[in-house]
């Protein structure tokens, strides 16, 4: 058995189970926190931080990633503070820098929500849209899937990318699972049923 | 060699230590020069030769030692020469120097005065390293036996009491009492985050889970600074013996020490302390004679400035891409391989032996309270004395710039000070007295970061200089979170667009948006707080940036898409010596006549102001460039007698 613990999510006492994330703790409660990087069953990432909440704990308040955190015995978590909408409408907007403008309706429907003008910062990305937003959820899905990723990050910064890595292309099943998790519609678009392997490369990094 | 090879107690290596001193007479002359980084870059390596071949040939090469040693802090006055037992300091010493110093002081015991250190207020020549003004404030604890010691040779650092602190702790105390007394010291993590290290040492002591691990944290990226650097190199065995006494608190068997592959005198020196230590039994199994048994392993970080961020370092140790992963629990906790991993900057690991033999209370006797001990600086930018700098905490920068830095050069106005590394902030006039610590730092918008210091004066225009910090971060940030990656990115566009005079007014506001984003929701210290240069360029110089914005001028006459050079007809001397130097040919005039820029041709390189005798060149923002001067002749083809 483990043990429960009384947390507060957005002035609602919630019960949990020690050892999961606040994020899985609102959603067992019914409280929507908006992700891009999580999904169900795949190891925590922490990179979009669209997920951010506060929590204020022994007095003092913080803006943590939910999707990692551990909820505590006696936490107070906002979810949807003024400070969290604002958080969240600058990301969405910088998400869309270099995705461009054609990202996926869940995209679109986050940046209505939080009033976020999604060509705001178009004009600073010099590359041509990709839809990536290097939430990496591909990379993890492949990892579930394969063991071992056939696909993986290459490069730092602004020069992050994803890439097929040509000496595990013998991994890639072409399960399509990578394109069943990503939250732009990057990889569902052009990802064939029984694409060649050099292919992957070309669709994922979508940067030449 | 000491008779004594392998210690296997403590009476054992007080037996070497008094080996190696009665070996060794306190009269004997010796020429140490330093052959860290900075004074081999100054060719240190000839002076040593120089010195050899010159003792060799006066027949002294039996009666005076040479040796080489570390990093004394005042680089740009190198190579260093140390005279002792006069401890006679020479500085900028030239390989030819060597037959005249061998001569009179060694062999006449006179000073060569020409070598000494001048001090700029009283002209005169200064013998000894304290009394320099560099020095004189200066309080060091770990920098003094960089001198002393030839890092490649345990004996010395044997001599100088080395290793006894682990011998104590190996035999007097408990690693509970060890831990108890680090607590005790309020000793706080010198890597910047200050931390205090017993509460840490604590925490991974009680964390369940085997094995646990030691790691030193070497990777120091900062431009501009080498405090770590200069400790691995001149003092490796300081920084290992902390280590040995952390692994037997905390009850760990294996230890990495992560420095940066571009730091190869400091690779070479901690793996060379290394064996030497194994040799000596003083790591590896059975430590001194006790149950403790320790490997080290050097791991060589593959130039990645995020790395040095804790759980990234982690990351890369274990085989992957160097990138912070989430510490909501901690790395003392859940570290290396998810096991508990007690993670110290090089200075905090080379603290402890000083704390273990003379007690927590006497390092809390220096600095405030609540930050106590001292810190290294390295104090570099438009200061008059630059280098490594020891103060005890809460010393003010005022103090800090002003008397051990010797102030501002060439008389002109103190700007700002940017503390802790490239995602520092920057801190005007009006905070210079402010005592440096943790708190008062972070207060200011700065932090401790690990000690970097750059100094700024008048001629710097604080959104430039914001823009290059963001430029900086925007190539090391490992690209993981959209905020950071994303946000560095927008940062550096609106920037550099102010920089060029296409600043919109809604920038500011912007740049504040996305910095506070930063600031509150990134995983990392290094992306929370890369936003500080541009947040406190914008608290403290909001005026720079909307001159730029509004006026499109830069009143520091840096940003060259908003100046203009311009030559001033009453000081120009027709020399024709910018004529001839500019690249771009946009300077006329001739022999006799008054020059003048062609503002069609000219690129702004600054060449004509740097090079013209007269000061004759001026820049010029934000104001109409007056016409050439009237009734110029067309200009003659220089003669060839010209």
């Amino acid at each position: 058995m483990k043990k429960v613990i009384t947390l507060q999510i957005d002035d609602k006492e919630v019960k949990a189970e020690e050892g999961i994330t606040i994020l899985e703790a609102a959603q067992h409660a019914g409280v929507e926190i908006p992700t891009l990087c999580w999904y169900e069953g795949l190891e925590p990432y922490g990179a979009c931080r669209f997920c951010s909440v506060e929590i204020e704990k022994r007095g003092r308040a913080q803006v943590v990633a939910s999707c990692c955190y551990p909820a505590e015995e006696g936490l107070k978590v906002k979810t949807r503070s003024p400070k969290i909408v604002k958080i969240r409408k600058i990301i969405i907007e910088l998400a869309a820098t270099s995705a461009g403008e054609d990202v996926s309706s869940k995209m679109r429907a986050l940046a209505s929500e939080y009033n976020a003008d999604l060509s705001r910062f178009r004009s600073k990305a010099p590359l041509s849209p990709t839809k990536c937003i290097l939430c990496g959820l591909c990379v993890r899905r492949c990892i579930e899937a394969n063991w071992e990723s056939a696909i993986g990050f290459i490069g730092r910064g602004i020069y992050r990318c994803i890439a097929l890595f040509p000496e595990k292309a013998g991994l890639c099943s072409t399960c399509s699972y990578c394109r069943d998790v990503c939250p732009t519609g990057r990889t569902c678009s052009t990802f064939g049923p029984r694409p060649p392997f050099p292919r992957v490369d070309d669709v994922l990094a979508g940067r030449k | 060699m000491g008779t004594v090879k392998c210690i296997r107690s403590p009476k054992d290596l007080e037996k070497l230590r008094e080996e190696i001193k009665s070996k060794r007479k306190p009269s004997k002359s010796s020429v140490s020069v330093c052959v860290s980084t900075g004074c081999v870059a100054l060719d240190a390596s000839k002076v040593k030769e120089a010195f050899i071949a010159e003792l060799e040939k006066q027949g002294l090469k039996d009666q005076v030692e040479i040796k080489e040693t570390g990093c004394l802090g005042f680089c740009e006055q190198g190579p260093r020469v140390t005279i002792y037992p006069e401890e006679i300091c020479y500085f900028k010493v030239k390989p030819e120097d060597a037959p005249e110093i061998v001569s009179k002081s060694i062999l006449e015991k006179k000073v060569v005065e020409r070598l000494l250190y001048k001090d700029p207020a009283t002209g005169k020549g200064v013998q000894k390293l304290e009394d320099i003004p560099f020095y004189k404030y200066q309080r060091r604890l770990l920098l003094e036996n960089n001198a002393k010691i030839d890092p490649k040779n345990i004996e010395d650092y044997i001599a100088l009491g080395g290793y006894s602190a682990l011998a104590k702790v190996l035999f007097e105390m408990t690693p509970e009492q060890v831990v108890e007394e680090v607590k005790k010291s309020k000793l706080r993590g010198r890597g910047g985050g200050g931390f205090p290290t017993g509460l840490k040492w604590e925490t991974t002591r009680n964390a369940p889970g085997e094995p646990k691990y030691v790691i030193v944290n070497c990777d120091e990226g900062d431009p501009g600074a080498f405090m770590d650097r200069s400790l691995m190199e001149g003092n490796p065995h300081s920084v290992l013996e902390g280590l040995i006494i952390g692994a037997y608190a905390i009850g760990a068997n294996e230890g990495f020490v992560y420095v940066r592959e571009e730091y190869p005198i400091a690779v070479e020196n901690i793996s060379t302390a290394i064996r030497q230590a194994e040799e000596y039994g003083l790591l590896g199994e059975d430590i001194i004679g006790s149950s403790l048994s320790l490997r080290v392993k050097v791991h060589k970080g593959a130039g990645a400035f995020v790395s040095g961020e804790s759980s990234a370092l982690m990351t890369a140790i274990e085989g992957k891409v160097g990138e912070p992963r989430p510490k909501y629990v901690h790395t003392a906790v859940k570290g290396l391989w998810d096991k508990p991993s007690l993670l110290n900057n090089v200075k905090t690991w080379a603290s402890i032996p000083l704390i273990v033999l003379k007690g927590a209370e006497w390092f809390r006797s220096i600095g405030t309270q609540g930050n106590s001990g001292t810190m290294i600086f390295s104090l570099v930018g438009k200061v008059n004395n630059t280098g490594l700098v020891e103060v005890p905490m809460g010393i003010t920068l005022r103090d800090l710039i002003f008397k051990i830095g010797g102030g501002i050069r060439d008389g002109k106005k103190f700007k700002a000070v940017q503390i802790g590394g490239p995602s520092g902030g920057f801190i005007p006039e009006q905070h210079l007295d402010i005592p440096v610590d943790y708190d008062e730092l972070v207060k200011v918008g700065s932090m401790m970061g690990s000690g970097g210091m750059v100094v700024m004066d008048e001629d710097t225009c604080m959104v430039d200089v914001a823009r290059y910090f963001v430029d900086f971060l925007l190539e090391e940030s490992c690209g993981k979170c959209i905020p950071c990656r994303e946000g560095l990115r927008v940062l550096s566009s609106i920037l550099s667009d102010i920089c060029a005079g296409k600043g919109k007014s809604e920038d500011i506001q912007t740049t504040e948006e996305i910095a506070e984003t930063m600031r509150e929701a990134l995983l990392c210290a290094l992306g929370r707080t890369a936003a500080n240069p541009v947040l406190t360029s914008l608290k403290y110089f909001r005026d720079e940036w909307e001159q730029h914005i509004i006026e499109k001028r830069c009143p520091a006459n840096v940003c060259k898409a908003l100046i203009d050079f311009y030559i001033n007809p009453e000081k120009c001397q027709a020399c024709l010596l910018c004529l001839k130097e500019c690249p771009a040919g946009a300077i006329q005039g001739d022999k006799d006549q008054v020059h003048w820029i062609d503002q069609e041709k000219c690129i702004k390189c600054g060449t004509c102001y740097e090079i013209c005798n007269f000061q004759a060149v001026k820049k010029l923002s934000g104001e109409p460039i007056p016409p050439p001067p009237k009734g110029m002749k067309p200009i003659r083809k220089l003669k060839g007698e010209n």
